[in-house]
């Protein structure tokens, strides 16, 4: 038991002069101090609240995805019924209750309309999208599987976190951080950044651009009280425009959505001193905004930004370079936002921001200081406390006290682990609790002498009957640093981090290194007695 | 040198005797502290309630304006604003809950939020922000189930983990003794109505681990005891066995205890709440450590049997088989 040859004593010594000396660049950096760049520079993470930061917790619209599938899906079939020849007629579209059906108006159609819509069902994947039923022989109804929506939000949501990324990217901040969570969600934590409100109008903004005619036919008294006209639907003009207040109707379909775009730049209009956003299409649909203009010469158009009316003027003439402007309301700041979301495209679907929470840098260097000062402050109560009590004994247990916060701080700079301001807590929690080990050793030392042992055999029974109750207790402490770890959000995180890789190094440095220890001071003095 | 000792050697302290009187105290501590929890609730914050909470410093004012920033905030129509110092008579924090009927509303909680510090910053130029949290009403509901699952699976676990070490009487007592110190130290922020966040679960969790400490060593104590002394009387074992182990079981409370109390007074203001959680759950939980585990083997029937292997028939036939059964 304290027999240790000299390669085990090496090794330990290596491993815990490894795991100290990790920690050390941390330390300099909270000091303040320079590190020679020759050197590796291993650094504990400093979570939001210590460093300051944004962390903003966004929330996908799932329904939206339902609807715009359900659009998109009436859309193909409405063409593919009047490219077929000779052409499916169908009336009576509906898509109530998410699912789109209609009829046909010869119930002979059935087949044909079944062959060339069932092409368009399938995805890109193997999964079954949607499913077709045929009502009484004349009535088509499609109606969207649970798993053809996951698959759609779960696309969806991917390319929402690119997006994210790529708006975040053009704000120029600072390490990032942007990570999909469960089905809907996207985690976005930026340090640094003290006013996220930038920020989150930026991410707030879905970008959907779209170009729709408007309805002519529509009755103004209609419009202005919400009745859309058949395949038609009602906008309201954004806010600021001069339009405000009021309502236009568009087209449903045959318009072009934004998302062919190759640049958008803002600018302003040299005619008028109007703040602008000015876009490119790339070829397709540079293609396809030709063809709209070229069709509707003199009729309006309407320029539609998530949902709302920023103008809509007459087309002059067909517009065939693939160029465009975009005027509505802008100031610069607008404007600028603008093009940055529409140069990185599109979200596919609306966020929310559901959780957002910022410390400011000063806060968290406050709290750093105070918790460097209180774990100071408690440290040295500690080792007065051992020492007092266990005289030599306490000596050894300080020392690997010591030795135990290095080696925590170096693993946890190695394993890029983060350090919060709980994981401040839980070092302290791990500085008190670590010395339990030799609390536990050293009374049964105590016990062992009192009942008349010899001093080796009693320092041997004294680790070897402590060593029980130090296992049991350490992992009821670490079930329970798993269920932290399972619980929490990122501070509560980073507590159970501290803990648990405390409880591994404690166990190391209270009884393993101390044993050492104890071993090389028995054998070199080799007491009679020992004060314990 | 002469060393310091917390516990006098031989100390004989007939703790087991009382053990009817304080296992009552601790039942009416447990009632009394749901009774607190079901009449004055807890004090959720926003974390659990939903909402948004700023931290504001008035850097041109010696102490900040708080009544009048109750009547600012509540005048922008979300209801009452909780307004306290925070840190120092400069510092606030304003704490608005989500307004009814918009707990399902995703982009709520942020935009209460934005609106109360564009309210402040408006008023008072010298307002600056130095943190924010808003939360919205289903990210609160999912923190709520989660925190209630990691309790409880983490109590359960932890009760499993000693019936499978020792004997299930003392996976009981050691349910007992948690549940005991978790209705407390939550009994505790139902009286001062302290905020109840994610922090205080945090810090619950992690006395479900500590708070058994001691309990493990009595225990292993009243192990090795039984296995000793088969003829003595139980409460006469479980005193020896108290008594044997209370050096350690102060000793590491108080290591505990000195490291804490600085970070509860010297500490950063966020964590006070959470410190003192576990400084109070590491009082109850070593009294709960000598007291109740003990007692309740007592009435569970723990006999000095109760870790002599019971003889299988597999080792009923071995032993024929060598001829000495």
């Amino acid at each position: 038991m304290l027999d240790f040859p000299l390669w085990k004593k090496l090794s330990l010594w290596a491993v815990t002069l490894a795991a100290a000396l990790l920690a050390l660049p941390s330390l300099a950096g909270v000091a303040g101090l320079p590190w020679p760049a020759a050197l590796p520079n291993p650094q504990v993470n400093l979570g939001l609240d210590l460093a300051g930061g944004s962390h903003l917790l966004l929330e996908a619209k799932a329904d939206d995805v339902r609807a715009q599938r359900l659009d998109n899906m009436e859309e193909s079939v409405r063409q593919l019924m009047r490219n077929a020849s000779p052409r499916i007629r169908i009336g009576d579209v509906s898509t109530a209750d998410g699912k789109l059906s209609f009829m046909l108006e010869n119930a002979a159609d059935s087949d044909r309309a079944r062959g060339l819509i069932e092409p368009a069902m399938q995805g890109a994947t193997t999964v079954r999208e949607w499913e077709l039923q045929v009502v009484d022989g004349q009535r088509i109804v499609l109606s969207q599987t649970e798993a053809g929506v996951e698959q759609a939000i779960d696309d969806a949501m991917d390319s929402a976190t690119e997006v994210v990324r790529r708006r975040i990217d053009e704000l120029g901040t600072r390490e990032p951080t942007i990570i999909r969570q469960g089905d809907t969600r996207i985690v976005v934590q930026v340090p640094g950044l003290q006013d996220p409100d930038g920020l989150k109008q930026l991410l707030g903004q879905t970008a959907q651009l779209e170009f729709k005619l408007v309805d002519l036919n529509a009755l103004p008294s209609n419009v202005a009280a919400g009745i859309a006209p058949a395949g038609s639907e009602i906008f309201p003009f954004a806010p600021g425009t001069p339009g405000e207040g009021q309502f236009l109707a568009v087209r449903r379909l045959g318009g072009i959505r934004g998302e062919n775009l190759t640049g958008a730049q803002a600018g302003v209009d040299p005619q008028n001193n109007r703040n602008v956003v000015n876009i490119a299409f790339d070829a397709q649909g540079g293609a396809k905004f030709a063809k709209l203009t070229t069709e509707n010469v003199g009729k309006p158009f309407a320029i539609i930004l998530d949902g709302q009316v920023l103008s809509a003027p007459n087309i002059e003439s067909a517009i065939v370079g693939g160029r465009a402007q975009i005027s509505g309301s802008f100031t610069p700041e607008s404007a600028n936002q603008l093009a940055i979301a529409l140069r990185s495209g599109a979200l596919p679907v609306p966020l929310a921001v559901v959780e957002e929470r910022t410390v400011g840098p000063d806060l968290g260097a406050d709290s750093i200081r105070k918790g460097l000062l209180a774990m100071g402050i408690g440290s040295l109560a500690v080792i007065v406390l051992m020492i007092a009590t266990y005289g030599r004994f306490g000596v050894y247990a300080t020392t690997a006290l010591v030795l135990n916060v290095l080696m925590l701080l170096g693993l946890m700079a190695l394993g890029g682990f983060t350090l919060t301001l709980p994981g401040i807590a839980g070092f302290v929690i791990t500085i008190g609790a670590a010395v339990d080990a030799n609390v536990l050793i050293n009374e049964r030392i105590r016990e062992e002498r009192s009942r008349g042992r010899k001093v080796v055999s009693a320092v041997e029974t004294g680790y070897k009957e402590a060593s029980r109750a130090i296992w049991d207790a350490n992992l009821t402490n670490v079930i329970s640093g798993v269920a932290l770890f399972a619980f929490g959000s990122g501070p509560v995180k980073g507590f159970a981090v501290v803990l648990v890789i405390g409880i591994v190094t404690s166990v190391f440095t209270g009884v393993t290194l101390t044993r050492m220890f104890v071993a090389g001071w028995l054998r070199k003095a080799r007491p009679n007695d020992i004060t314990i | 040198m002469k060393l310091l000792k917390l516990v006098p050697d031989n100390t004989n302290i007939k703790f087991l005797r009382l053990r009817v009187p304080f296992f009552v105290l601790s039942l009416v501590l447990i009632f009394g502290s749901w009774a607190a929890v079901a009449v004055n609730g807890l004090n959720f914050g926003v974390d659990f309630a939903g909402g948004q909470e700023v931290r504001m410093t008035f850097t041109q004012n010696k102490t900040a304006p708080i009544a009048s920033l109750r009547e600012l905030v509540g005048g922008l129509g979300y209801g009452e604003p909780v307004v306290q110092e925070f840190g120092a008579p400069n510092q606030v924090s304003i704490r608005v809950a989500l307004p009814e009927g918009t707990e399902n509303t995703p982009g709520a909680a942020t935009a209460i939020g934005d609106k109360v510090i564009a309210t402040v910053t408006a008023a008072y130029p010298d307002a600056r922000k130095d943190g924010n949290d808003t939360v919205s009403g289903k990210v609160a509901g999912e923190f709520r189930n989660q925190a209630i699952i990691a309790l409880a699976a983490a109590m359960a676990a932890v009760a499993a983990y000693i019936w499978i070490r020792f004997e299930w009487q003392f996976g009981a007592g050691a349910m007992f003794a948690l549940v005991h110190d978790v209705s407390v130290t939550v009994g505790l922020f139902a009286i001062t109505q302290m905020e109840f966040s994610l922090q205080i679960v945090a810090a619950i969790l992690a006395i479900i681990g500590y708070s058994l400490n001691d309990t493990i060593v009595v225990y292993d104590r009243i192990r090795e005891n039984l296995k000793k002394f088969r003829k003595m009387p139980l409460p006469e074992l479980l005193d020896l066995s108290v008594n044997e182990t209370l050096a350690r079981t102060i000793m590491t409370s108080l290591t505990l205890f000195v490291a804490l109390i600085p970070l509860l007074f010297f500490g950063p203001e966020s964590l006070f709440g959470m410190v003192a959680a576990i400084t109070v759950g590491l009082f109850i939980g070593t009294y709960s450590s000598i007291y109740m585990a003990g007692a309740l083997l007592i009435w569970m029937g723990v006999t000095s049997n109760s870790f002599v292997p019971t003889e299988t028939a597999t080792d009923r036939q071995e032993k024929l088989a060598r001829g000495d059964g």
